[in-house]
This record gives structure tokens, sequence and C-alpha cells, in this order.
């Protein structure tokens, strides 16, 4: 009866993963669609707490149980509710290497169960036969158990889990800037034949268990170098995580992220193997393999082919476009002269970045914006799919500070506008706009599409200072004869702005 | 190879579900504006967080002198109770904007 229950509470889990996800990819439905997939797991977490059993046992341990689930709720709703609109990324990637973590200590303790096997334990757990026939098994030598198969699961769940972790650690490093990029020569090298020994080491394992064990006590034991091998493998994987992530640009990290998250998901799907588990493998294997499509079409909103992002190392120090030195010549713009270009436009066009994001700025943005339209200019927003740190990053800002959905224009169709706008204030925004993506092949973000702005009459670009972009590349733009600089965080700026529009 | 060859023939049913959820997670989402990219990855990454029932059921078996079982059960519960709370949550906050400026 209870089981039965258990295996409908999994069933409903797995069915409201996939109508989650499929609601999540509508706008309309999309938050609803959480909510149905928070259902799910609340019902298939509940389920596995109250109804699991396995050899006629129940779970015990309660009090572990519920404490942990009650440490991790108050500190993941606190963080996730606290967590600042730009940090979200961050965020995303952080709760995608604990999940990976999660997968990693599963793999470590049933290691451990699988390299100790009490004997008289089994025997008393009730499932007679099957014990018999394992030890039977076990001491002719060599015939399988399903020991192998279970090791090979351990080991997919520990080195993908790993990987997770310590890669996504590393993004939310980079992220919050607290981790620089850090490349070195023949790093590909490296992380490959790092790649190969982990694989090899786990084959190697996976060959031998078999033949490992020894009688110990009463209980069977692996050999020494079993347990070895299976902690060099772990140490491995989180250096390969580490590298893999460490040389590739900022600006690529919500790729990174994505195809982090579907690793994620693969190692949760070991789960279901080693437990027999139909909800978290379905869950694992969706988010597996949904995750790789999101990662390739944010590849290609990006322009760029995921082997690319891997091995480029977009924006690393050995790229040579990027150490090119800019020697040319700006022109700075005061706070009023930009205030009566924008205030005499027809059309005006907001370019919206990271810059914005970070000063806190969009409200007095969507000010700005509002101010100009009672005066008459026609203002729309120019949103790169890219801009900000995530794709549609922007559009979540953007609608926090109650700007409209239709002001809201994607890449091609405000680049279809360009020639007729007359002003573009780019505020906080720099490789999204760098003409050099057209027209420098040498340089590294060539091929990806950019708002073209050069296009428009006249381009007022607001920066904090004339530093390179998160891409560390320089910008063709900023010298250009068309464009004035209005140096300044960008809230301060637009609060002068707003002020001077007013008095125009 | 033999181990592995058994391990495919003992789980069938398991390598079907997997196949047939690759072929759905991709059909799922494979017509998603940009303007919904994070908030599908960050739900994506709540769903994995079903990686605690396997923490949990970890936890659970741990006999109570098993302390390397019980404290690493334990980290993973709490680690993967993150994941999915901190998950929904988080998506959930990106998607109230987007709700809000449909009024």
């Amino acid at each position: 009866m209870q089981a039965s229950l258990l295996s409908i509470a999994y069933l409903i889990g797995s069915v409201t993963f996939i109508i989650g996800l499929k609601m999540l990819s509508h706008p309309a439905s999309a938050r609803k669609g959480n909510l149905v997939a928070a259902g799910g797991m609340f019902l298939a977490i509940a389920g596995t707490i109250f109804l699991y059993e396995e050899g006629g046992e129940k779970l015990h341990n309660y009090g572990w149980i519920f404490s942990g689930l009650l440490i991790g709720t108050v500190v993941g709703v606190i963080a996730a509710r606290k967590v600042k609109m730009t940090a979200m990324p961050e965020m995303v990637s952080m709760f995608n290497g604990m999940g990976g973590a999660c997968a990693m200590l599963i793999s470590i303790v049933e290691f451990n169960h699988l390299a100790h096997t009490p004997v008289s334990l089994s025997i008393s757990n009730g499932n007679l036969n099957a014990a018999l026939t394992d030890l039977i098994n076990m001491v002719s030598g060599g015939v399988d158990v399903h020991v192998g198969g279970k090791l090979l699961i351990i080991l997919l769940g520990l080195i993908i889990g790993t990987v997770s972790f310590a890669g996504s650690v590393i993004a939310w490093g980079k992220l919050n800037g607290k981790v620089k990029d850090f490349a070195f020569k023949g790093q590909h090298i490296v992380n490959l034949t790092m790649l190969g020994i982990i694989v090899i080491l786990a084959g190697y394992l996976v060959a031998v268990i078999n033949n490992s064990y020894v009688m110990e006590e009463g209980s069977y034991h692996v050999l020494p170098q079993i347990s070895i091998s299976f902690y060099i493998i772990l140490a491995l994987s989180i250096a390969y995580g580490v590298l893999f992530v460490m040389p590739i640009g900022g600006a690529d990290m919500p790729v990174v992220i994505s195809l982090l998250n579907s690793f994620t998901g693969v190692a949760a799907a070991c789960g279901g193997f080693l437990y027999n588990n139909p909800v978290m493998l379905t869950g694992g294997i969706l988010v597996g393999s949904a995750g790789t499509i999101l990662t390739i079409l944010m590849c290609k909103a990006m322009n760029r082919s995921l082997k690319n992002v891997l091995i480029g190392s977009f924006g690393g120090p050995k790229t040579g476009g990027a150490a090119k030195e800019q020697t040319g010549s700006y022109k700075e713009i005061s706070i009023s002269d930009a205030a009566v270009v924008l205030r005499y436009a027809n059309k005006v066009m907001i370019v919206p970045g990271y810059g914005l994001a970070v000063a806190q700025a969009q409200h007095v943005c969507h000010e700005l914006e509002k101010l100009l339209e009672e005066k008459g200019v026609q203002v729309s927003y120019a949103i790169h799919p890219v801009a900000g740190r995530m794709p549609g990053h922007m559009n979540v800002l953007l609608a926090e500070a109650d700007v409209p959905y239709e002001k809201l224009e994607e890449m091609e169709q405000a680049n279809g506008e360009m020639n007729t706008t007359d002003a573009v204030l780019v505020l906080g925004a720099n490789d999204v706009v760098n003409p050099a993506a057209k027209n420098d092949p040498d340089s590294p973000i060539y091929g990806m599409p950019i708002l073209e702005v050069e296009n428009a009459k006249m381009v007022i670009v607001n920066k904090r200072s004339m530093k390179p972009g998160y891409a560390g590349i320089e910008n063709d733009l900023f010298f250009q004869p068309k464009t004035s600089m209005l140096f300044g965080d960008a809230k301060a700026v637009l609060q002068q702005l707003v002020a001077e529009v007013k008095i125009v | 190879m033999d181990a592995i060859l058994d391990f495919i023939q003992l789980h069938i049913e398991m390598v079907y579900i997997v196949i047939l959820s690759i072929f759905l997670g991709i059909e799922v989402i494979s017509r998603v504006p940009a303007v919904l990219h994070t908030p599908l990855m960050s739900g994506a990454n709540a769903i994995h967080g079903v990686v605690i029932i396997g923490a949990i059921i970890v936890m659970g078996k741990a006999e109570s002198d098993n302390y390397l079982a019980l404290v690493l059960g334990f980290l993973a519960v709490i680690l993967g109770t993150l994941n999915v709370v901190g998950g929904f949550v988080v998506t959930d906050r990106m998607l109230e904007m987007f709700s809000k400026k449909k009024k």
C-alpha cells in the first residue's frame, strides 16, 4: 500500500516536472509552471521521507533529515529573497553547485557502503536469498554480482557532480569578480589529460572491483588501492572542474552555467539508477537534455558555437585581438548638453547594459523615459539577447521598474530602427554595441550579433570610465565622431539628466 | 564490459526512460524565447535538485555508528534543500517581474 502510494507520488512528481518545464518556456504560463514543478517536488520529497522503505525497513534518522531540510530551507529562502536582481546569475550558479555537491556526497557515501559490506547485516536484512547469492558469487571470485555496474553509476555521479560543483563555484566567483580569468599555455592539453586519467581510472575500478574484496572480521572490504583510486578520481574531478571554467571569459559565463546545470541534471539521474528511483531519473535526465538544448540556444543567441565557448577562451589573456591598444581621442558631453539632445530628439533608443544593473538605475531610467515621452519624444529600449550577465537579465530588471513590455525591442527590431533614431543612450553597455564584432576578424567577439548603434544620428555613451568592458576588449565606438561620452555612475547621471530635461 | 552489458540488461526499463526523457526534454523547450532563457535555466536548476531524494535516502539508511554516512548525508540534505528551495524561490522572483508587466 505504502509502496504503491510512493510510486504514485513519484509518478505525479515526474509529470509535474515535464509540465512545469513546458509552462516555463511560455511567458504567460512561466510563473505557474515553476509552482507546478515545485509542488511536484514537494510531493516527491514528502513521499520519500514518510513512505520509502527498503527491504521492509523504513528510513530512520528523522531528526537529522528534518534539521537538514530546515537549515537548507531557511538559508535557501533567505539567500534567494535577499539577493539583488543584479546578482541573480551568481545565485543560480551557486544553487547549481550545491546540487552538484549533493550528488558528489551521495556518491562518496554509497561508495563506502559498497566498499565495506558487513556480511551479517545483509542477511539480517531479511533478504536472505539475495545476500547468499551475493556471498557465494563473491567468494567464488570474479562472478558478476552487479557490483561493477553499481560502481560505474556511483563513479559517474561522483565525476559529473563534482565537476559541476567545482565549476559552478568558479563561475560564481567569476561573475561577482572574486575570481579572475586564468589560463596558461597548453591548458587544454592538461585538461584533456586530466579527463583521460579520470576516465581510465574509473574504467579500471569498474573492471577490477569484483576481484578486489577481502574478508576481514566478518565483513567484506575492498583493497585499499581501490579506495585510494576512488579519492584520486574525486580530487582530479575537482581540479578538472576548476580548470575547465577558469579560462572561460566572463561574457560566456551564462553558457557555462547552463552547461553545468545540465551536468548536475545527469548527476541526479545517476542517483535515479542507484536507488531505482524514477523521479530522480526523469527529473535529472529532463534537466540534462533540456539544459543542453538551452545551452545551445544561448550560444545561438550570441552567434557562438559551444565548441568556441569552451575552447576559445573568450576574452581570456591569450586572445591576441584583446591586447590591441586603442589610441584615439574621444569627446565628452556635459549633462546639460546631453539633456538638450535627448529632449529635442524625435526618437531616442536606450541601450541598457550591466552598468545600469550594477547602479540599480532601472527605476530612474524609467523616470527619464516617462519624462521624455511626456515632452513628445518617442523612447524605446533596445535589448541585446545577452545584455547584462545572462540572456533575459535586462528584461527582468526593466520589468521590475515597471517599464512597459511594448517598449522593449529585441535586437533585430531595434537594429531595423537605428537609421531613423536621432539619439542612442547607451547605459553601461559595452561589448553588445562594439562594432569590432562586425569589422574586426581578429577580435574575440567577432561574429557576435550586436546592436548597430553607430547607424543612429548620435550616440551618447554613459560609462564610469574608459576601461574596457567585461570581455576585456577595447570599443571603437567610443572613438567615433558621432559618439559622445558621458562619464559617471549610471544612476547619478540619470538623476541629473532627469533634472536637466525638466528645465530645458 | 560484461558488467556494463549486465547492468543495462538489469535496468532496461530505466534505460528506456532515459532515452525517452532525453527526447522529451529537447521537445519541451525547443521553442523558448530568449527572454525566458534565464528563468528557464533557473527553473531547470531547481528541478535537478530532485537529487535531494537520494540524500534523504542516504541519510535515512545511515547506521547510527556510521559517522561518515551521517555527516556527509546530513551535509547532502542541506545542500540539496538549498538547491531545491533556493532554485524555486529565485525563479519565482524572476518570473514575478514578468507577470507584473502584464497588468
